[in-house]
């Protein structure tokens, strides 16, 4: 393609108009765009699932929902969340930035790109229409444990497993094609250490994805077999073991858990530097930090299981790895609070939705640290403790750092500033509200309430009030930042090329809004 | 719509509403519970909430002072510097001591909660749908444990009562000052037994049995629930415990040991007579509530692709004999358990009777203690 149209007029773009320019796309600005969309909108289809569920939450006793349709809305609700708007949101990122911040031309592999994204939403669509079969959708958690998902469960078990079998390949090519788009593809003089701190960790997730996504399908694929051609992986009759589906989910399970939030540092660490106007303190010890939590990541995964009856050794083998894990946690956490001491902060959205990110996650990682002892695990597991906890890490974690990517690079890519009032309305309202949501599950699972319960004992009811109060206003508080979106899509302020006074990186060297082809001629790294 | 109209009503509202509501204070902390582990899992867990403010107070401090101070508006010129590897291992090597020191206590409460041996009363918990079996291994002793709460509570038809959803019609009973160890299995999928007060909390795995103990100083009575989502009714399977002093205890044993065994003569007795049809369906109608309801729902209607449906069921209209196998066998594959363990035989051929003539089934037939005996016993008719 470079050959062909390396003589034209960099102006004309070739590209066709209307639907056909999305679906044949090997752009990857336009793949990014998609993705990012496609996120949102999963995010809204799944955050109205939990609005489902906190309205039955809402008071003791079953008022607007079936115990059934309860546990369907809580399983796909976390499908959703982690496979259809955390995940390609940092994918479409990933598609957006990483070329640009390397001075590569496009993704190294454009057509498998296209691939990729258009097999998501079929996937997706395969699983919410299983709802509506008869006996409803899946109803077994979204860590399907079997027996409950395989002999247990209705026949919208196969469409489950069909669907998150798309969604595998897709992770699995964008993957691939990060790792070989950064491997080649840099510009000259962008060497591994030089590579801004988003590359590095969607470099290493790429990694997590391509080792564990082949272990989730594998999963599934034997609660397939279990459930339908009469194998016995997980059966003990037959001689499986239940508790082996666990192993095999978790093992794949927790490296998920970092491929959500290894990106969102590297955002966070991008946006922290631009907004203190001061160089991110330890670039070097960040990327060795990354790369140890990735390895952890492998040596944990039975911390999900401490009541499963593991042997006592094996327990507390992985007790001490998992606590482990807050030593390069913390590292990056210190790395940014120096990054800001005496710099010269200032506090737009970006900046403030990574602040929140810092204390935020960093409380999610407080509740990781004490759920690693494992005699007050047995107390935790299974508990409001562990939905408040890894709500923390993925809503005002993960969640929060997507967002404030989205104010940051909003402006290269629409060439407009977003409203700056607006926008901090959004933050003001989502950072209290999501507080009020999450902060009082704490307690409600210090004092004993399991989660996935449709109802729950009558001392639970006040603070599940307040938490549902709290659920709906983060729901709202969402719409605000629909309407920055649009607004800024359709106008605004005329943006810079840099766009952020204390921005630095090759993105930032591009008009805004980004030329539909970029760097065609590689740009010489200092 | 009531679901439109209540998404409509104002916010404040919702929440003077809810607290009005409430009647029970909750605590916000973990419990103490009422044993010496229960009570070192708690000074573990306060031990690491206290380490993890101080860093956080230090950190968030840190970094709310620098928020405060090295701001652009206050005219600070930005400092340039960065990379340390002084610093890098400093704040490597501090955590690592701190977990180290954290690592200690809770290998050796571990250690404690892992030790079932010596074991005074062995009692194994059986989880199936949704509800625990308990059997005392020493004694001849063992019967079901279901939620009571009436249905009527659940669905707002009645007010709630004080131990909504966390009471039982049977309890386990263990005696204060003794080891009791607990095996854990499932009939069908992973529940977990959960009494915070004892800070148990295992697995019940099918086909396989954990192991787990406690040692109760204060006769009382605690309550805890399955933590482990197992279907549909995992909301409503508590788990209610009943400590009693040993002579209690023993007395408590004597007596159920007689209760069950004037049962089974009565069972004997029953073979030899008829009830008639009023008398079956009363009691039928009582253990369908109990035991049935939650799958086959109320009206006898199943829920389409899960459960089927009862009324009209070709099953029960045509074979009478597959009828009251599916009822004492189970199916095999399905949700459906094997009912002839866990009801006694007039209870049986109660509720085959009810489900053969409620919903408009009407088959007019009556099932005697002795139609279900000769299937248990493989005879059939």
């Amino acid at each position: 393609m470079s050959a062909i149209t390396h003589d034209h007029d960099h102006e004309h773009d070739h590209k066709p108009s209307g639907i056909k320019r999305w679906l044949y796309t090997t752009n990857h600005k336009d793949i990014g765009t998609m993705y990012l969309v496609f996120a949102l909108l999963m995010f809204f289809i799944g955050g109205s699932m939990a609005m489902v569920i906190r309205l039955e939450l809402f008071q003791p006793g079953m008022q607007f929902v079936e115990p059934q349709f309860f546990n369907q809305m809580t399983t796909v609700h976390g499908l959703i969340m982690v496979f259809g708007a955390v995940m390609p949101a940092f994918t479409g990122l990933a598609n957006w930035m990483i070329p640009m911040m390397i001075g590569a031309p496009d993704m190294a592999l454009p057509r498998m790109n296209n691939w990729s994204f258009w097999i998501l939403p079929f996937a997706f669509l395969i699983l919410l229409l299983s709802l509506f079969m008869p006996g409803g959708g899946p109803d077994f958690g979204w860590t399907f444990y079997a027996p409950l998902s395989t002999t247990y469960s209705n026949d919208s078990t196969a469409l489950f497993v069909f669907s998150v079998h798309i969604m595998g390949i897709s992770s699995i090519m964008g993957a691939i094609n990060v790792i070989v788009t950064i491997w080649n593809m840099r510009a000259p003089g962008m060497t591994w250490m030089k590579m801004p701190l988003f590359v590095w960790t969607w470099f290493i997730t790429a990694f997590l994805l391509i080792m564990v996504m082949p272990v989730l399908a594998g999963a599934v694929t034997m609660v397939l077999t279990d459930k339908y051609f009469g194998t016995s992986f997980f059966d003990a009759a037959g001689g499986g073991d239940p508790v082996l589906f666990q192993h095999i989910f978790w093992f794949f399970g927790h490296p998920e858990v970092y491929i959500m939030i290894l990106p969102a540092f590297g955002i966070v660490s991008a946006i922290i530097p631009t907004f203190a106007r001061k160089p991110l303190f330890g670039y070097a010890s960040m990327v060795y930090a990354t790369a140890s939590i990735a390895i952890l990541s492998f040596l944990v995964w039975a911390h999900h299981m401490f009541t499963t009856g593991m042997p006592v050794f094996a327990t507390l083998f992985f007790m001490y790895c998992t606590m482990l894990i807050a030593v390069p946690t913390g590292v990056k956490v210190f790395n940014w609070v120096a990054t800001m001491w005496r710099g010269a902060m200032t506090f737009e959205v970006p900046m403030m939705f990574a602040l929140a990110f810092i204390v935020l996650f960093t409380i999610g990682g407080f509740s990781g640290l004490m759920l690693a002892i494992t005699p007050a695990d047995f107390q935790y597991h299974d508990t409001y403790f562990v939905v408040a906890h890894f709500h923390y890490v993925l809503v005002t974690g993960a969640v929060f750092s997507i967002i404030a990517a989205a104010y940051y690079w909003l402006p290269k890519w629409t060439g407009h500033m977003y409203d700056e009032r607006l926008g901090q309305l959004h933050f003001w309202c989502s950072l209290i509200s999501v507080n009020l949501l999450f902060f009082p599950m704490h307690f409600v699972g210090l004092a004993g309430m399991p989660r996935r319960i449709p109802d729950y004992a009558l001392q639970f009811a006040d603070f599940n009030a307040f938490i549902s109060v709290g659920g709906f206003l983060f729901g709202l508080s969402q719409l605000i930042f629909v309407w920055v979106l649009v607004k800024c899509a359709r106008g605004g302020e005329k943006a810079t090329a840099q766009v952020w006074e204390g921005a630095e990186g090759l993105e930032w060297q591009v008009p805004s809004p980004a030329p539909y082809h970029t760097f065609e001629t590689p740009p010489e790294v200092k | 719509m009531t679901n439109a109209r209540c998404l409509l009503w104002s916010l404040p509202t919702l929440l003077f509403a809810a607290s009005a509501n409430a009647s029970k204070s909750m605590p916000l902390n973990m419990t103490k519970g009422a044993t010496e582990i229960s009570q070192q899992v708690y000074d573990l867990h306060m031990t690491i909430f206290w380490i993890c403010c101080v860093i956080g107070a230090v950190v968030f401090g840190i970094m709310f002072w620098s928020i405060i101070r090295h701001r652009k508006a206050r005219g600070v010129q930005p400092a340039q510097f960065h990379e340390s590897t002084k610093v890098e291992i400093l704040w490597t090597a501090i955590p690592v001591v701190i977990l180290i020191g954290m690592a200690i206590p809770a290998t050796k409460t571990l250690i404690a909660m892992e030790d079932t041996s010596a074991a005074d009363v062995t009692v194994l918990v059986t989880g199936s749908q949704w509800k625990w079996h308990y059997k005392y291994l020493e004694h001849d002793l063992e019967y079901f444990s279901l939620l009571a709460t009436p249905r009527e509570q659940i669905a707002n038809k009645l007010a709630k009562g004080e131990n909504y959803l966390l009471e039982v019609d049977r309890p386990l009973v263990i005696p204060t000052g003794k080891k009791v160890r607990f095996l854990m299995t499932s009939d069908d999928v992973i529940h977990s037994w959960w009494v915070p007060a004892f800070a148990i909390k295992k697995d019940a795995n099918p086909g396989f049995i954990n192991e787990a103990w406690t040692r109760v100083d204060e006769p009382g009575i605690y309550r805890g629930q399955c933590a482990e989502l197992c279907g549909k009714d995992h909301g409503f399977m508590p788990v209610v415990v009943i400590a009693k002093t040993p002579e209690d205890y023993l007395a408590w044993v004597a007596q159920e040991e007689s209760r069950i065994a004037a049962e089974k003569a009565a069972e004997r007795e029953l073979l030899a007579m008829n009830m008639d049809m009023a008398e079956l369906m009363a009691t039928g109608e009582k253990v369908y509530q109990g035991w049935c309801v939650a799958c086959h729902q109320p009206t006898g209607g199943g829920l389409p692709g899960i459960f089927p449906a009862l009324k009209g069921s070709q099953l029960i209209l045509n074979d009478r004999q597959a009828h009251i196998e599916i009822i004492v066998n189970g199916k095999a594959g399905t949700a459906m358990q094997a009912f002839g363990k866990q009801l006694s035989l007039k209870e049986l051929a109660a509720v085959i009777t009810y489900t053969r003539n409620a919903f408009d089934n009407n088959t007019g037939d009556a099932v005697q203690a002795a139609d279900v005996y000769a299937v248990q016993q493989g005879k059939g008719e």
